[in-house]
């Protein structure tokens, strides 16, 4: 017996900001579901079950904050799934979904994801207290830049790639009205004048801390059709995970994340993923991921991630556009970072991205990462069906 | 539908202080166990699938560690849900019905012990209407307990049978924290007394789902999963009625429980009242085995107890003790949560 198709028809996001003061939590993941439900011109009754994910419970401070949110997202009745795997959690939560509808145990899934960072102080939640880490490593970045220093270290890229990722995802951002940041001053000079903050890695070339959320309806081929607006078309997703560190890993383009993309890749027929997609939403936190993830994600051979962003390949209107709406370094509620980038992507194939529209974008990636670059989830969306 | 069962399950020893070991340290055992029931490596397994919580290890992204020890390399196809095992369990069974994979490792732990597990689980709570007030876990219970007596549904006598019969039951269950006959004692929050209440613990438990003739292949008698479903209510206590529990109802109607009789139960009840709840939310009668293993009331460590619930029934099964099993398990404050499974033998 074949999977059902899946289909995403509809998506709705909170306007993301660093503190949403005059909503709940609550009312935060009630704002982008009810967003998506009439995008989808449904009503709670049609929803058959509810994936919710998020990344740690500190930062809020709730405990298994879903229980609390059953009543705002209409489950009460329903089956409440709540996924959590580190940064990559929007992502594989939206996965989670999508199999419910493959495996035909539903019919129409709402899945959801949020982060309200302002409750609580999301550096120092990642801080982990000594003895899991040292004490030095402070918040994420801390954990990546070596990282990126053995990329430049590795391939030789200028210094200024990073500013030239950071400069072209914010501007992005300002065609976004949903994006956390809209730096209307800023300028490729003052990217590259901000703090350094981790070497390489300056103020400008990090992702903001953001409350936000994301929502999506996803449905099989009979709600396909009694969908308002056209579809996305679920043709590949895939999950994977390696261990955090262990002699021999490649921080650099960790295997999971080859593997990862390689499954999607298989399942949705593509060979030549530079050439057959048409633009990319990314999970780019500190600037220097999008050359990373080009190379991991087989869009550039080994070494040649940067030699794309810097001929401008990635730009909105370049060859293979990376994060037109603006990307993790933009908006980063991290729970709902993942599905942002898997929504976009959906939006851009249904030709419902607004200004940061993709000409004829028709094949769509979206990508999300977590832990120690170990966790991995994307998904490839089309505007087409998949061939059964 | 695919045919899905379960085909290995094992459990630590469950203990009120586990200080000596890690949570990694705590589960591995328990993860050679399963695996050398199927005869399996890590990484011969489709897809992996846990069940923990940050909160109780005190630190984010908890779960690292454990992946780290089931040894992920090469990369392994893999999720996290937090919640109890039991959730794990289905989004694996949902996988394996994708026809994605054919075998699935899923996991659960908690260690209660480096916290006061009662304050804990207050900030599971309405973080705006009741976490501030923090309620604990066996004061809720005892106003569902109350609500109970009120309706003239149970009374102190009956919770005491409900107690003696499980631990009674735990004599024969090693891995097993209380076991054998234990004290009622005073009020812990009336009307709950000690031995109405579940120990604090800390434990782990694994089990292996495989498909169709690959599960025959793995098992001499694989539990099949008959049906599945899971079910939640609304989270503020005032409005729901605290003596029922029509999620767990659904959820088993949607399992296909009232297709046949089961006789077999092992229900997530940490308070002696809440199985008195259960019970007649799946109208068992006195001819069903209740919890033979002794149930949460002998050990209930969290985020495992749950699907340590479909564990004890698979294993029933596999041992020719039941020819139709139910399981159950439960979240949240006064089983806002809950999950049932139908098991049965070939």
């Amino acid at each position: 017996m074949s999977k059902e198709p899946v289909a995403v028809v509809g998506i709705g996001q909170t306007r993301h900001v660093a503190a949403r003061k005059d909503v709940s939590i609550a009312g935060l993941v009630r704002e982008a579901a009810l967003r998506a439900l009439e995008d989808a011109q449904l009503t709670w009754a049609d929803i058959d079950a509810v994936v919710i994910g998020k990344a740690p419970d500190f930062f809020e401070g709730v405990m298994m904050p879903e229980l609390y949110l059953a009543d705002a997202l209409g489950a009460v009745g329903k089956p409440m799934l709540r996924v959590h795997t580190a940064g990559s959690v929007g992502g594989s939560t939206a996965l989670v979904a999508a199999n419910l509808i493959a495996a035909r145990v539903h019919g129409t899934v709402l899945t959801l994801a949020f982060e309200k960072q302002s409750e609580s102080n999301a550096m120092w939640g990642l801080s982990l207290p000594v003895p899991f880490q040292q004490p030095l490593l402070a918040g994420a970045g801390g954990f990546f830049a070596p990282h990126v220093r053995a990329y430049i270290r590795r391939t030789g890229a200028p210094d200024t790639i990073g500013s030239l990722v950071a400069y072209k995802d914010r501007r992005n951002a300002l065609k976004n009205p949903y994006a956390h940041l809209h730096e209307h001053d800023l300028t490729l000079e003052k990217v590259q004048a901000s703090p350094m903050l981790w070497d390489p890695v300056r103020y400008s070339e990090t992702c903001p801390s953001s409350d936000g959320a994301c929502a999506m309806v996803l449905t099989g081929r009979a709600g396909a059709d009694r969908a308002p607006h056209p579809p996305a078309w679920v043709h590949g997703g895939a999950m994977r995970s390696e261990p955090t560190l262990f002699a021999g890993k490649d921080a650099v383009s960790p295997r999971a994340g080859r593997d990862c993309a390689a499954d999607v890749y298989r399942q949705a027929g593509i060979t030549d993923p530079r050439r057959e997609i048409d633009v990319v939403e990314m999970y780019v936190p500190f600037s220097w991921y999008e050359p990373m993830w080009l190379e991991n994600l087989g869009f550039a051979e080994e070494g040649g991630g940067w030699k794309l962003t810097e001929s401008g390949v990635t730009e909105l209107d370049g060859d293979l556009p990376v994060n037109p709406s603006g990307g993790v370094l933009s908006t980063n509620p991290i729970g709902a970072s993942g599905m942002l980038r898997f929504a976009e992507a959906a939006l851009q194939v249904r030709g419902q991205a607004g200004e940061h529209q993709v000409a004829g974008a028709r094949r769509a990636l979206g990508h999300a990462y977590g832990g120690g670059s170990q966790f991995f989830a994307m998904w490839l969306v089309g505007a087409e069906p998949p061939a059964t | 539908m695919r045919e899905v069962a379960i085909v290995a399950f094992g459990q630590s020893d469950h203990v009120p202080d586990s200080a000596a070991v890690s949570e990694v340290e705590m589960l591995m055992p328990v993860l050679n166990d399963v695996l050398g029931q199927a005869a399996l490596k890590a990484g011969e397994i489709d897809f992996v699938c846990s069940g923990s919580s940050d909160y109780l290890a005190g630190r984010a992204f908890s779960f690292t560690m454990a992946l780290d020890g089931v040894g992920a390399w090469p990369p392994v196809s893999e999720s996290h849900v937090e919640m109890d095992g039991a959730w794990a369990l289905y989004e694996a069974w949902v996988k394996l019905l994708t026809g994605e994979a054919d075998t699935a490792l899923v996991y659960s732990y908690g260690k209660s012990s480096p916290g006061d597990l009662r304050e804990v689980l207050t900030r599971q709570l309405d973080p705006y209407y009741m976490a501030p007030l923090w309620p604990d876990s066996v004061a809720l219970a005892a106003l569902q307990a109350q609500a109970l007596f009120d309706a003239g549904a149970a009374d102190e006598r009956a919770l005491a049978g409900v107690a003696a019969r499980s631990r009674t039951d735990a004599a024969a269950n090693p891995h097993a924290q209380l076991r054998g006959e234990h004290p009622m004692g005073e009020h812990v929050v009336a009307p709950l007394r000690r031995g109405d209440c579940p120990p604090i613990g800390d434990g782990a438990a694994a089990v292996i789902l495989a498909a169709g003739d690959t599960a025959r292949g793995l098992c001499d008698r694989p539990a099949w999963i008959r049906g599945i479903d899971h079910r939640i209510e609304a989270h503020a206590l005032g409005v729901r009625d605290l003596t029922d529990s029509p999620s767990t109802r659904l959820a088993a109607e949607r399992a296909g429980a009232f297709e046949r009789p089961v006789d077999t139960a092992e229900l997530h009840a940490p308070f002696t009242s809440q199985e008195i709840v259960l019970r007649r939310a799946l109208r068992l009668g006195d001819e069903v085995t209740i919890n033979p293993s002794g149930g949460a009331l002998a050990a209930n460590p969290m985020m495992a107890a749950g699907l340590i619930r479909l564990g004890e029934a698979a294993a029933r099964i596999q041992r020719g003790e039941s020819r139709r099993a139910l399981a159950h398990a439960t979240s949240g404050p006064c089983l806002q949560q809950n999950l049932v499974a139908v098991l049965e033998g070939e």
